[in-house]
């Protein structure tokens, strides 16, 4: 992967096959340079056993091939920058899912396009599950959920292309100020 | 949110093409792209994004893009199924930005595929 928020989108795709119901995405960029990217669920949960090789490139759910390489890329690209990845799941509960990426190091990959990678995450999966998004650093915060929004559109998708756009630049706007230093 | 109104004004706007949509009955025509680890690390997501966009900019009211996950060709990502109504499916391989508009126009919206990009036409070599 070229970009942080492209282990996002890839990842969120593993809360969407859990069946949640609310997939919370978090972004925290501390004064020490550290961020945080979290993403946690209700969907279905691991069992202990499956946690404890999911880090596997050989562990996954789908029955077409023996790989799944989404967790295990994103904790290259965590641990060569100096970061890690911490897991915790619980059957019936859900999952959290917590990468650190150590932004001063010159091996960390930059954040990217996350307003981009939002749109494409809600239009995959525009009816369910409710997506929200937090993002804090030294220079202020932001929140946007797909729950806030869904009323005012009534009955018009979240995968329409002009909805899209709508999320895509009006996310921009608002994540710039606070993440603009490390989205490139 | 800085910009519900907007948001407000797009709802109304899209309503009314949706509307459009279900008088005009024409049958859909499917763009899905393949959005796994695989298609995402490849570059699918500025390509989806890019036939959004062409989309929103020709106003095709009865093209839909969907996402699908891996289907095992991960050396041809990204990979892009264009499906006319009637017709058979079209398959184009290490789709790029670029090649988004030509895709649209002649094949979407005349119905000719764009031979060069399919996945006949990558395999022949």
């Amino acid at each position: 992967m070229k970009e942080i928020s492209l282990h996002l989108l890839d990842i969120v795709q593993n809360s969407v096959k859990a069946g949640a119901a609310h997939v919370d995405i978090r972004f925290h960029l501390g004064a020490d340079g550290i961020l945080e990217m979290g993403v946690k669920d209700d969907g279905c949960g691991m069992s202990p056993d499956f946690l404890a090789r999911v880090r596997s490139p050989f562990t996954t759910t789908r029955t077409t091939r023996k790989v799944g390489l989404g967790i295990p890329l994103l904790m290259q690209n965590a641990m060569q920058s100096g970061g890690r990845v911490d897991i915790e799941s619980e059957e019936g509960v859900g999952t959290e899912i917590v990468a650190y990426f150590v932004t001063g190091s010159i091996d960390c990959l930059p954040l990217g396009d996350l307003p981009s990678t939002m749109a494409s995450i809600i239009m995959g999966s525009p009816d369910n599950p409710e997506f929200s998004l937090r993002c804090s650093s030294p220079g202020g915060e932001m929140s946007f959920s797909t729950e806030e929004i869904r009323p005012l559109l009534e009955g018009v998708s979240l995968a329409e292309p002009s909805v899209v756009q709508w999320i895509r630049e009006s996310l921009d706007e608002e994540i710039q100020p606070i993440l603009g230093g490390i989205m490139k | 949110m800085k910009s519900l109104a907007e948001l407000e004004a797009i709802r109304k706007a899209t309503l009314s093409r949706i509307n459009l949509r279900k008088e005009e009955k024409g049958e859909t025509t499917r763009v899905v792209i393949g959005m796994a680890t695989c298609g995402i690390a490849a570059g699918a997501r500025p390509v989806m994004l890019a036939f959004m966009d062409e989309i929103e900019k020709r106003k095709l009211n009865h093209v839909t893009v969907s996402q699908t996950g891996c289907i095992g060709m991960c050396r041809l990502e990204p990979m892009v199924d264009v499906i006319l109504p009637g017709k058979e499916k079209v398959t184009y391989v290490h789709v790029k930005p670029e090649m988004v508009p030509r895709i649209v126009a002649e094949h979407v919206v005349n119905g000719r595929p764009v031979e060069e990009y399919t996945i006949g036409a990558a395999e022949k070599n």
